[in-house]
């Protein structure tokens, strides 16, 4: 930047420079652009799945104020006299009628109702996919907890946003959605049926949904979803990015390219590639071809009739949950446990344990230090199948949602499909989990057998005596640190229930309690190999013999493994830089300014 | 020739060859799948009947007796009329392949000339629904505004909104409408076939069953938003955010988070 300016400046270069000067003389703006022009982020393409939201979010946001410019949210009875043939001389909400206007007589409007119905799909979607990302990889753990929750808020939000704005075209589809809204507001028990007429204004549908959802939709959802998102990656900027693990890579520093002007260009280039995938789809595939429903009636409901994907776990539940005997008659009140249990209880437990789990992992860790190295999901055995298992729970409740879609399109008996997945609920995930943290422990066993014998090489060795060995190939530097980098993970060891003199230790059951957890996590594990084991290796097998104390000495070895195959301790030339254009961001020596 | 050897040992190379075998295998069965008969129709007549009787007895009677009296595998087909046997007969149902969940629609086994004869045959046994005529099943003088309203109170709910088949209990299903002819769907309203209910005149008068034709044939049209991704609804507006949108967008990630080196 400073060998163009120091150039002769061209007129353009001069009308920048000039109009930079005066925006600086008024807003004293320059220290912040220069901040965040040399701010660093590491490169990676998982890093990128959060901004997938940001912008799908940003062209909802633009499709959705041409929308607002024709849709009328309003229930008031109208006779539609539009070009859709199969509508003609049907009465039915100014909301439904302006929507059909939007999509046949506005000049662009279904492009842009398209856009903006996929853009959400896509937006819900991102949102998942960046937060199993960042969950899979450890990335909410200290200092991110809080911004896990604003993520997890988010999340809602998103879903919240997606839902009203499914049901303000009117039709039968959303208003079939609203109907079982109603039911499940009403399931809740005394409170239900005052809630239900609170929301609707009176007995269902009634006439003041509609504005009520577009006022939620157009006003109240996103102005929380921009303040989050502000909030979101205000947080980014404070605890500065992770990093997946690798040699050079440290708690203290940030490895990567700085924002400008690397990080600028290729993320104002991914803002026009998600609005250009979002565009060809809407340009292409039809979506909640609403003029097909016909407008809404509380009487008629169609095959098929379905959520959109991301509250289809909701259906789903809804659909295993057997009926007639879960529901209950206490005095005159009726307490709907097949409506309570599938659309309220199970979809409470898999979102708390997802805004929650950060903190819990925390406590049973006892873990308070900073992290910004991520971990690598085989590493974190439980986490990691954890996490696969309420995916497992969630994609098969979403399939249990489509299960009329699997009958006609697989040729299969619905009945047979719905008892298959009222089993599978809750095998499901037990299995998914049982099989992610065997395959992550194994993954981490074949780490330490690399490691310890370096890579297979195929060749085959023939001595005088007559004894065949193959040769393996020692694991460079960089490969080895990645695979010994991690901190062992071990239970939590309690103090004693009582001090020396006899007196109870304030505390101590709780400690139990989480002590207990903590050998749920980390009972099964392989631990990453100590300097002690990695030099009896090299002195040709002999650490066979070497492991078994080599564990109950762990943790006086282990911290002197960190720094000993650390390879740019040892040689800073040989950093992986591809050639000085990686910036390392100095480390701090006593750690305390971190916030550059 | 050293540069093409090269490439066979890139350890992409057995998900090319894979791609390349499954657009084999697909191009070969397009080619290979015989195309389905012109249903052009004829009128049929009385002469037809020992024609037809002649047919029902080499194909028919083993289940539904020689004198179509019905067994315990079949059921009588006394008074069904033609228009059931047009339907079963013309849509490929009948004669039945295998027993299962519900009789499948399969390639039509017979002529329209010998589905006449049989009709016309089985017709001649009692009293019964007679096939539509060509004005009854117009769907160009039927009112789809119309034909929406009803087809959303008596069909929609197991054939799907647009009538592109939604699923019964226990393996039976409501067909895709999508492809079927009007006279079929008339019929079908008419006799009740399987699982679905009889429409009788009084039930939806001929007028409104042909609203209901004209709604079908404006869904068998090409729609506005583009593919219509099987118009089974938001279930498959899902797998394609995911497949597509959420697949695309991960491999431009990839294509961009990768090294520049």
């Amino acid at each position: 930047m400073s060998t163009a300016t120091t150039a002769t400046p061209t007129r353009t270069g001069r009308a920048a420079g000039a109009t930079a000067d005066y925006l600086d003389q008024r807003t004293s703006v320059g220290g912040a652009v220069k901040e965040f022009a040399r701010k660093v982020f590491p490169d990676h393409w998982s890093f990128l799945l959060g901004e997938i939201a940001l912008y799908s979010f940003v062209t909802i946001l633009i499709s959705g104020v041409f929308l607002t410019m024709f849709y009328v949210p309003s229930m008031n009875e109208v006779e539609y006299t539009g070009p859709w043939v199969t509508q003609q001389g049907l009465h039915m909400t100014e909301a439904y009628a302006s929507t059909l206007r939007l999509s046949f007589e506005v000049r662009g409007g279904l492009l842009m109702r398209q856009i903006h119905h996929w853009a959400a799909l896509i937006f819900v979607a991102s949102i998942v996919v960046h937060m199993m990302r960042v969950f899979f990889t450890g990335a909410f753990r200290k200092p991110r907890e809080l911004n896990w929750v604003v993520g997890f808020v988010l999340l809602v939000l998103s879903l919240l946003a997606g839902f009203s704005g499914y049901s303000l075209p009117d039709d039968v589809l959303s208003g079939n959605g609203l109907r079982i809204t109603d039911g499940v507001v009403r399931s809740i028990p005394v409170i239900g049926s005052y809630l239900s007429y609170f929301i609707f204004g009176g007995e269902f549908p009634g006439t003041d949904l509609i504005p009520r959802l577009y006022t939620v939709h157009v006003l109240l959802v996103p102005a929380l979803i921009l303040a989050l998102i502000g909030l979101h990656l205000l947080f980014v900027v404070l605890h500065k990015h992770t990093q997946y693990p690798g040699s050079g890579r440290t708690d203290k520093n940030v490895v990567g390219y700085p924002l400008f002007p690397v990080y600028v260009a290729k993320a104002g280039g991914f803002f026009f590639v998600v609005f250009g995938v979002i565009a060809l789809m809407a340009a292409t595939m039809t979506i909640n071809p609403v003029w097909n429903y016909g407008p809404y009636d509380p009487s008629p409901v169609g095959a098929g009739a379905q959520p959109d994907w991301y509250m289809l776990f909701l259906e789903g539940a809804l659909r295993l949950m057997p009926g007639g005997p879960t529901e209950f008659v206490i005095g005159q009140y009726t307490l709907t446990l097949n409506v309570l249990i599938p659309a309220v209880v199970v979809p409470g437990i898999l979102f708390s344990a997802l805004a929650l789990y950060p903190f819990i992992e925390a406590a049973v860790t006892d873990d308070r230090r900073e992290h910004h190295v991520l971990d690598r999901p085989r590493n974190r055995p439980f986490r990691t199948a954890f996490g696969v298992a309420i995916l497992v729970a969630f994609f098969i409740l979403v399939l249990a949602g489509s299960n009329d879609i699997i009958a006609t399109h697989f040729l299969l008996s619905i009945n047979d499909i719905t008892y298959v997945f009222r089993v599978l609920i809750f095998v499901g995930p037990a299995l998914a989990f049982w099989f992610t943290k065997r395959f992550c422990l194994s993954l981490q066993r074949k780490d330490r057998e690399l490691v310890l014998h370096g890579h297979e090489s195929a060749r085959i060795v023939r001595f005088a005596s007559g004894e065949y060995i193959e040769v393996h190939k020692p694991l460079d530097e960089h490969e080895r640190w990645l695979r010994v980098q991690h901190d062992p993970l071990r239970p939590l060891e309690i103090g004693p229930a009582e001090d020396a003199r006899g007196v109870r230790r304030k505390g101590h059951r709780l400690d139990a309690l989480r002590a207990r957890v903590s050998r749920v996590f980390y009972e099964d594990r392989v631990e990453p190999v100590t300097p002690a084991e990695w030099l009896a290796a090299q002195s040709h097998g002999e650490h066979d013999a070497l492991e078994a104390p080599a564990a109950t000495q762990a943790p006086q070895l282990t911290g002197g493994g960190r720094h000993l195959v650390e390879p740019d301790v040892q040689d800073g030339e040989r950093r992986p830089t591809g050639g000085g254009r990686n910036l390392v961001e100095p480390t701090d020596p006593d750690g305390t300014d971190r916030r550059g | 020739m050293k540069a093409l050897a090269a490439r066979r040992q890139d350890r992409r190379a057995p998900l090319v060859l894979l791609l390349l075998a499954l657009l084999l295998t697909g191009a070969v069965y397009a080619v290979a799948t015989p195309a389905r008969a012109d249903a052009s129709r004829l009128t049929a007549t009385t002469d037809d009947v020992e024609a037809g009787r002649a047919l029902f007895m080499a194909n028919c009677s083993t289940c539904h007796g020689t004198s179509a009296e019905g067994s315990d595998r079949a059921p009588s087909l006394v008074g069904v009329g033609a228009a059931s046997v047009d339907f079963q007969v013309g849509t490929g149902r009948m004669p039945m392949q295998n027993t299962g969940p519900q009789v499948i629609a399969k390639d039509v086994q017979f002529t329209d000339e010998q589905i006449a004869q049989l009709a016309a045959y089985v017709a001649s046994l009692g009293a019964g629904p007679a096939i539509p005529t060509a004005e009854q099943v117009d769907a160009t003088l039927g009112d789809a505004a119309n034909g929406l309203a009803l087809f959303r109170t008596n069909c929609s709910m197991c054939h799907n909104a647009v009538g592109a088949g939604g699923a019964l209990s226990e393996g039976k299903f409501a067909p895709s409408l999508l492809e079927t002819a009007p006279e079929h769907i008339y019929e079908a309203m008419l006799t009740g076939p399987q699982s679905m209910p009889v429409f009788n005149d009084a039930n939806l008068t001929p007028e409104e069953k042909r609203d209901i034709i004209a709604y079908v044939a404006e869904q068998q049209q090409p729609q506005p938003g583009g593919f219509a991704l099987g118009s089974v609804g938001p279930v498959a507006e899902g797998l394609w955010a995911w497949v597509v949108g959420i697949g695309l967008l991960i491999a431009f990630s990839v294509w961009i988070g990768a090294k520049s080196s």
